[in-house]
């Protein structure tokens, strides 16, 4: 095998791999804390609050992530196109000249838009079950010391939700790494693309292949952080 | 005055009466012991009073502060938290936070607290280390001293127990009150805790406790209550209450556990 072709592949791949390191990054960065502002909607006691991010986490977790991509990079486009054509008819609604002005979406942007609302979702269905999970008592025991329901969170429950959600967290976090692959339906060149890109160029696979270490190597990587995590934590049973 | 004042308090879950009005009142350093069967609205009664319920009606008050008085208005969350350190509650099931260690389960609250005093900043340190020294003390005190740094796993139920009570302590509560609290332990361990809770007595330390622990009762106490029912059935001295019960209920209740 000569040394260019494999110079080749390795700088194509790494560079894709910098892209899926970028959406996981960015998307953890945004949905981790959106999750957790989430899960509060989905347990508040105002009504309308609680079904509105209930059906929205339906909707999102009952659709294909693939279509939410297509939609968040095409929508806001052609709706601004829309509109754009209904005022070169004339049309002077204050709305639609707005809506007018959108132009298309960066890839990217729409890349982690969608990405960091689809975890957002998941996360906040794991946030809510630990939260729930802990004991009424443990509010109780904060009440009559004298805490404030910002004390009593912040100091005697996050702690042990962290430790209840550890597990699962990890399964969604080592999913988002390969799901980070679907960018490329909105033509974001990730880690898979650099790899097939040879199949059509030089006709040889090995390095798709190739792309799954990386895949494996990252994931190995995290469930090692993973198990850190949960080892630091065994400190203590709930 | 009394330290501790309830009136008429009443209190029904669904279509369950609890409480069908209750009253009694409690003066400094007494010991209350509430004792009656399970579903007679014992624990809902220190529930009310530790702010953990909301009466329907009555009224009730600690330390000359009104914590109830039938008006339902919502009261600002500060009133309601100075209030809540007028009281302390030691539960059955202990509640410790299991993530931090015996010493840190005793100091979180007055850590806590300590952040909102206007000097904390100037004499940070000096607040802390008074906190740690006196949590210290009250460790000693209940016989902790030589696990300020396990955590709530590694000790036994009557070392959870005493953590519970010191953690009740040290924020210094005009009426400590305690939820059955050797219930959840072996009848071996349930001996460390009356002490502790005699030795408190001794030092005039307000308490109101609800017990299935008679013989505990009749010797700490310097009144009974008898609940039958969601309402009180007898009360008295524990001399009145236990060996010259008026109360057929009464009467009938005391003879199960003579034996």
């Amino acid at each position: 095998m000569d040394q260019a072709l494999l110079t080749e592949v390795f700088t194509r791949l790494a560079d894709g791999f910098v892209t899926t390191l970028e959406i996981f990054a960015l998307t953890l960065l945004i949905a981790l804390p959106l999750g957790l502002i989430m899960s509060f909607g989905s347990m508040s006691k105002f009504l309308p609050l609680k079904y509105a991010v209930r059906f929205l986490v339906w909707v999102v977790r009952g659709s294909p992530l693939m279509i939410q991509l297509i939609l968040v990079f095409y929508g806001p486009g052609l709706l601004g196109q829309w509109a754009l054509d209904l005022v070169a008819n004339g049309n002077t609604n204050a709305v639609i000249i707005w809506l007018s002005n959108i132009g298309v979406m960066e890839r990217f942007v729409a890349v982690i838009i969608a990405f960091s609302v689809n975890y957002a979702c998941y996360f906040s269905e794991i946030y809510r079950g630990g939260i729930e999970s802990i004991p009424k008592g443990q509010y109780e025991a904060g009440q009559v010391l004298g805490m404030t329901k910002t004390q009593v969170f912040f100091k005697v429950v996050l702690m042990q939700v962290v430790k209840r959600i550890i597990p699962p967290m990890s399964n969604e976090i080592i999913t988002l790494v390969k799901d980070t692959s679907l960018a490329r339906v909105i033509a974001v060149y990730e880690l898979i693309w650099a790899g097939e890109t040879f199949i059509k160029l030089k006709g040889i696979i090995w390095p798709l292949i190739a792309t799954a270490i990386f895949y494996l190597a990252f994931s190995g990587l995290l469930t090692f952080v993973f198990g850190k995590i949960e080892k630091k934590l065994d400190y203590y049973k709930t | 005055m009394s330290v501790l004042e309830v009136k008429d308090l009443k209190k029904s879950f669904g279509k369950t009466d609890v409480l069908k009005g209750v009253s009694f009142n409690l003066e400094k350093g007494e010991v209350l012991s509430i004792i009656g069967s399970s579903g007679s609205g014992k624990t809902t009664i220190l529930r009310c009073i530790n702010q953990l319920e909301t009466p329907d009606s009555g009224f009730i008050s600690v330390g000359g502060e009104v914590f109830f008085d039938g008006n339902l208005e919502k009261e600002n969350t500060k009133e309601r938290r100075r209030k809540q350190l007028l009281v302390g509650l030691v539960f059955q099931d202990f509640h410790l936070f299991p993530q931090y260690n015996v010493l840190k389960n005793v100091t979180l609250a007055a850590e806590l607290l300590a952040k909102e005093r206007a000097d904390y900043k100037q004499n940070k340190k000096a607040i802390h280390d008074e906190i740690i020294e006196k949590a210290k003390a009250i460790l000693g005190k209940v016989g902790l001293s030589e696990k300020l740094t396990n955590y709530p796993c590694e000790l036994s139920g009557g070392q959870k127990q005493r953590v519970s009570i010191a953690r009740a302590l040290m924020l210094e509560p005009e009426v400590l009150f305690f939820d059955e609290p050797t219930s959840a332990l072996d009848p071996e361990l349930t001996g460390e805790i009356l002490k502790v809770i005699k030795s408190l007595a001794e030092e005039n330390m307000t308490m109101v406790i609800v017990t299935h622990e008679m013989s505990f009762a009749k010797a700490v106490s310097s009144k009974v209550i008898f609940m039958d029912n969601g309402v009180i059935e007898e009360e008295g001295t524990p001399e009145e209450v236990f060996d010259n019960p008026k109360s057929q209920r009464t009467k009938e209740f005391i003879s199960k556990f003579s034996d």
